[in-house]
């Protein structure tokens, strides 16, 4: 089963992925994403990380994504034009890009020991999960929390109107 | 029928799962020209590194391997919201999304 | 077991499974409008059938036969998507809720659930999640102001208070110790009406809490603002017709009979009866079939019944109101719960 459903979903997340990268309208763009979640979530249960695939629909797939939609909604700047690139970029970057690929893949399929996970391998059960996370690791959760709060004062701080009328009419005198 | 489907999958598949999609993410980053797809690939990264830690926490059954990707879920969804609302406030002043037109530093 | 009879068995438990919910959608409505009706002092449909009861077949055949109609300049690929989304999300919610007790079936299955995970609360909320994106896409892809605007105040109402559901269920995991839907209804049953989680768990605020949630998260009143007709011209499905309307119709009667089913498995003990284990199973295997099923049928039809009643009783929140009422009294509320149901749990 678990070849199956890896085939499967492994087909499924780099389809999001390219199809991300093909589609002009930022939208589809954020839908795809949200598909290659959602099949990484899959392959998270595969892995017997369980936890972590109900976290990665609920917080990311769910929360995270529905953030990128709102605001690609509300912008509302419509599909992202052909532009004049320099073919300099394309002609370094792609090789550039393939060459990293390669390096990672050549570097983990020489790894040793690496072995296989089957309908036989552990769960992860979210007891094992929380003991962890609460006892040796209780300092960085609690950190976690600071930095989430520090990044809901900076999106309000961002994003009110305030500094945004500010900037604004000095830009119209400049021009 | 029960053999073939007892069959076990190689963990060097996810991990070469996650560098091509890491791989896809850095051509979206470097690519695209919309902000917002641009972020979408930085999650895309993200998103590939998490499943690169898990696997190597199924390896060796270390928990601290997941875990780890809980900090990185958290980062992501702090560093989302606050990018997306300077993506707001860029939008405000320059009234387009294409990297290209959002060069008046350069200048 | 082997995978063949596995799968044929449970797609057959899936067909059976939807089958009644889709059923139990269609006379949801109908005891909706019968009981509104009643509310108001007036009888609700009565002239199909007897007492109205053929009249949701009759919504469905209209439904199906109205002309289907897509404006010309609609985003086509998300505004067909949208629907599906709501209603896969409304239905796929079923398949994590056991709803009977014996653990009997063929070749050592259980009949009377159609999955049984470790992470059954977890499974319950992510779906939750993903409903939020029908109502999102719906608006944006119809092209129409009014869409847009009631389809973002619907989905930062549901993203809001979907905190607050899932805070409010903490307690319950903090109490029973798992999220295993089977297990948390089993520890419900040792003391009959006494140890079900809203009594005896004390979850008694975590309950309100959840269902205040879950009617803002199901668009229902006193939260249905964003598809009060008279304030925003119908909110995000204006420019539906026919069946795709009928599926967000579906789908939030749906999201409600999911809503009653969580709430009776997580705190009102869900198949078990208010005897619970101080009386002996019963012997006959039918008798011991059938009645945890009927005790969760009646429990869920009692949340629906307060669902309508709550709707036709109270008036509407403001928009400004319902968002402070979230985040300023359900969250802390919420947090508030966890702490105490901790604190209450450490020192027992």
């Amino acid at each position: 089963m678990h070849l199956i459903f890896f085939l499967i979903f492994a087909a499924f997340c780099l389809a999001g992925a390219v199809n991300l990268l093909v589609q002009t309208h930022p939208i589809n763009s954020a839908l795809s994403l949200i598909v290659v979640m959602i099949s990484l979530a899959v392959l998270y249960l595969l892995l017997g990380a369980e936890f972590l695939a109900a976290a990665q629909i609920i917080v990311y797939a769910g929360a995270v994504m529905v953030l990128f939609t709102f605001v690609v909604m509300l912008l509302n700047a419509g599909s992202e034009e052909r532009t004049h690139g320099s073919h300099a970029a394309y002609s370094i970057g792609l090789p550039a890009v393939v060459a990293i690929f390669a390096i990672i893949a050549t570097v983990l399929l020489r790894a040793q020991g690496l072995g296989t996970v089957g309908p036989a391998n552990a769960i992860t059960t979210t007891e094992e999960l929380s003991t962890v996370l609460f006892t040796e690791l209780l300092l960085p959760f609690e950190v976690t929390s600071v930095l989430i709060l520090i990044a809901i004062l900076g999106a309000v701080a961002l994003a009110s109107k305030g500094r945004g009328e500010a900037n604004a009419p000095k830009e119209r005198s400049q021009r | 029928m029960n053999g073939f489907l007892a069959q076990q999958v190689p963990l060097s598949w996810f991990l070469l799962l996650s560098a091509a999609l890491f791989a896809l993410g850095i051509v979206g980053f470097l690519f695209k020209r919309n902000l917002i797809t641009i972020f979408l690939s930085i999650e895309l990264m993200l998103n590939a590194v998490n499943l690169s830690f898990v696997t190597f926490a199924s390896q060796w059954h270390a928990v601290k391997g997941q875990i780890f990707v809980f900090f990185v879920m958290m980062v992501a969804a702090a560093e989302s919201a606050v990018g997306l609302a300077i993506i707001i406030a860029i939008f405000r002043v320059r009234a387009t999304l294409a990297v290209d037109q959002i060069d008046r530093m350069k200048r | 077991m082997t995978i063949l009879p596995f799968i044929l068995w449970s797609l057959l438990k899936v067909i059976v499974a939807t089958v009644i919910l889709l059923m139990g959608v269609a006379y949801t409505v109908l005891l909706e409008r019968k009981l509104v009706g009643r509310i108001q002092n007036r009888w609700g449909p009565t002239r199909v059938g007897p007492f109205g009861l053929l009249q949701p077949l009759v919504d469905g055949a209209k439904s199906f036969l109205k002309e289907d109609v897509i404006p010309a300049h609609v985003y086509k690929p998300l505004y067909l998507l949208a629907p599906i989304l709501s209603l896969g999300c409304a239905l796929i919610l079923i398949g994590v809720v056991p709803f009977g007790e014996p653990k009997i079936g063929p070749a050592g299955m259980n009949l009377f659930e159609i999955s049984n995970t470790n992470i059954g609360l977890l499974v319950i909320l992510a779906v939750t999640s993903m409903g939020v994106y029908g109502v999102v896409l719906a608006g944006w892809s119809s092209n129409n102001k009014f869409s847009l605007l009631g389809s973002l105040r619907s989905s930062a109402q549901m993203v809001s208070y979907e905190l607050a559901l899932g805070l409010s269920l903490v307690g319950v995991v903090l109490h029973s110790g798992t999220f295993n839907l089977r297990s948390i209804v089993e520890q419900q049953a040792t003391l009959g009406i006494a140890s079900w989680n809203v009594f005896g768990g004390l979850q008694f605020l975590g309950f309100f809490i959840y269902i205040i949630a879950a009617f803002a998260e199901t668009n229902r009143s006193p939260f249905d603002l964003v598809e009060a007709e008279s304030e925003l011209a119908g909110g995000y499905n204006i420019e539906y017709s026919s069946m795709k309307f009928a599926m967000f119709f579906m789908a939030e009667y749906g999201n409600m009979i999911n809503v009653g089913c969580v709430a009776t498995l997580l705190f009102f003990g869900g198949w078990t009866s208010p005897l619970g284990n101080l009386i002996p199973p019963p012997q006959n295997i039918l008798i011991h079939a059938l009645f945890p099923l009927f005790w969760f049928v009646l429990k869920v039809f009692s949340f629906l019944c307060l669902y309508v009643w709550v709707r036709g009783t109270l008036p509407r929140f403001r928009y400004d109101q319902l968002m402070n009422f979230g985040w300023r009294v359900l969250l802390p509320l919420s947090i508030l719960n966890i702490v105490a149901t901790s604190l209450w749990l450490a020192f027992r």
